[in-house]
């Protein structure tokens, strides 16, 4: 639902978020990704920096040049007034990926929480186009929207120390690709050989909030082909612009 | 110019600065020194600019050999400096010359020490950075944390004519409990009053899993009222997470950008550097403060201190 206001939340002294609903949802990310675009284009003084979520623009300030009062206020200007920009025209990437034994250690937990056989998952999430909502978490992680809610799987109550490069998750009812190794709560089903996180490319992230994917499935024989191609630097990315 | 060779690189020993900002949205992390005081009256000690690039000594283990005189800082933790086995006073301006060998091995107070060096440590910047951040592979030296054999450059600089020294009362004192003053939020409304009287009322002790991303606390769990996970947003600098074990993690520089932990608190932005001295075993407690002018006269002391140094020391 979207909010008749945006809700603000404090997020420390120097740190706001505007919070625009209570759900995942194309409309209010919209709405969240338009405050990003009309912060960029306005440069208020004493704005730091703004990462634009699913729901809420979490916005860093500097309390020595802009007071919170004063901030809220600018905001919720900037707020009422952003349906006059449009957002960039979406494209559709293919993330070709590898599901279960050692890429996918939770496949066969997803599979039984969902009441589901292993291909039926795999299928299922293959099955449809996911909008990416945001990028964060770890440089160039794309959140995606769209999963079918029959294999939402609750996140790991402790997380992991180490989930590989790649990996593909499932956290609740959103589905996600780890770009760098690091720690995580993900229940991970798969890995894709793609490259998300290259600070030599620009941008140096493989997605940009507003892009749709899609995960196709392939077979180890594929999976190492690819991941020599990304790694000699031979790899064509496969996308299409959505009308 | 080559200035130090590295001989022994401890258990994690990093090139920062004040950070990369503004890259959160591609979401990648500011990094940075975690204690930006000490770091900051390091490089006031040497004449360079605050944010000069300088080296981040986590506990005991480094040493450097000088390959060329120059003048550095030691700020932060008390790792028992030395200079060819004589004791490195910490918080002045100590000149090196060629050949010496400067080594940490005992620590005594803290856990992060800084050594700032006249002109800054030379790296390429990385969107806009020195700072090391080794999770994304980039900033620092080679985008990662240093090791044996690493040469390490210098920008070339008039070093400071005089020796100076940090006065008693702007080097903070580093006991084994500390205090952190925390704004209740974004997500207090997510625990029961019971869950908060357990965050501000217990005694938590840093576990063994505490590094440049996040400090995972042990002690008594907090209770909340509904579910644990909300949808992801993002997480600011000394953000307070609590998962579905009730057991907190604070967010440091090195934190992911966003995540779908409730945050019960956020911990005052001037409180990080007492933090970033903290070390497995030793406790925390946390105290609110409710009131934005409080928050406020915070960033204030912090402000006063660090110009009251400068002007004691350079006259600035």
């Amino acid at each position: 639902m979207i909010y008749e206001e945006p809700r603000f939340l404090v997020g420390g002294d120097r740190a706001i978020f505007v919070e625009f609903g209570d759900a995942i949802d194309p409309e209010i990310n919209r709405r969240v990704r338009r405050l990003m675009l009309s912060l960029q284009r306005e440069r208020v003084p004493g704005v730091v920096e703004a990462v634009p979520t699913y729901r809420s623009l979490l916005v860093y300030f500097e309390p020595r040049q802009i007071g919170t009062s004063k901030l809220r206020e600018t905001l919720h200007l900037l707020a009422q007034r952003t349906g006059e920009h449009g957002l960039p025209q979406p494209r559709l990437i293919e993330v070709p990926t590898i599901y279960g034994g050692e890429y996918g250690p939770d496949l066969e937990f997803v599979a039984q929480h969902s009441s589901l056989s292993v291909p039926q998952v795999i299928q299922t999430h293959t099955g449809a186009p996911y909008l990416v909502y945001m990028i964060g978490f770890l440089p160039g992680f794309p959140y995606l929207g769209g999963m079918s809610p029959k294999i939402a799987t609750p996140r790991l109550e402790s997380p992991r120390a180490k989930v590989p490069a790649g990996s593909v998750g499932i956290a609740g009812s959103q589905t996600g690709i780890y770009p760098v190794e690091s720690p995580g709560g993900w229940r991970l089903i798969g890995r894709t050989p793609l490259k998300l996180f290259d600070p030599g490319r620009e941008p140096p992230g493989l997605f940009q909030a507003g892009d749709y994917l899609s995960f196709v499935g392939i077979t180890p024989e594929e999976y190492d082909s690819t991941k020599d191609a990304v790694q000699q630097g031979t790899y064509v990315v496969k996308e299409t612009l959505v009308a | 110019m080559e200035t130090f060779e590295v001989v022994q690189p401890g258990p994690l020993t990093t090139v920062q600065d004040l950070g990369r900002h503004g890259w959160q949205q591609y979401g990648v992390p500011p990094s940075g020194a975690i204690d930006d005081y000490a770091f900051r009256i390091g490089n006031v000690l040497v004449g360079n600019d605050e944010s000069a690039a300088s080296l981040e000594i986590t506990l005991v283990g480094c040493q450097l050999r000088v390959l060329e005189d120059t003048v550095i800082a030691l700020t932060g933790a008390d790792l028992a400096p030395t200079l060819n086995g004589a004791p490195i006073p910490m918080w002045e301006t100590f000149p090196v010359s060629r050949a010496d060998k400067i080594a940490f091995l005992r620590l005594k107070t803290g856990c992060r020490a800084y050594l700032a060096v006249s002109g800054g440590i030379d790296v390429p910047r990385v969107m806009a950075s020195a700072a090391t951040c080794i999770r994304a592979g980039i900033g620092g030296f080679e985008g990662r944390a240093l090791r044996s054999g690493d040469i390490l450059r210098t920008v070339e600089d008039t070093p400071p004519p005089i020796r100076v020294r940090v006065p008693p009362e702007y080097r903070p004192e580093y006991g084994s409990r500390i205090e952190l003053r925390v704004i209740l939020g974004p997500q207090d409304d997510y625990f029961t009053g019971e869950g908060i009287r357990t965050f501000l009322r217990s005694e938590y002790t840093i576990s063994g899993q505490a590094d440049r991303m996040g400090c995972r606390l042990e002690g008594p769990q907090i209770q909340h009222s509904a579910e644990a996970d909300i949808i992801s947003d993002g997480i600011p600098l000394g953000a307070v997470q609590v998962p579905g074990n009730g057991l907190p993690i604070i967010l440091l520089v090195d934190r992911q950008t966003t995540g779908g932990y409730t945050k019960i608190a956020t911990v005052v932005s001037t409180e990080i550097p007492k933090l970033a001295q903290a070390k497995p075993g030793d406790k925390v407690g946390f105290r609110q403060v409710g009131d934005e002018r409080a928050w406020i006269a915070l960033t204030e002391e912090y402000d006063e201190r660090i110009l009251a140094v400068r002007r004691l020391l350079r006259g600035q």
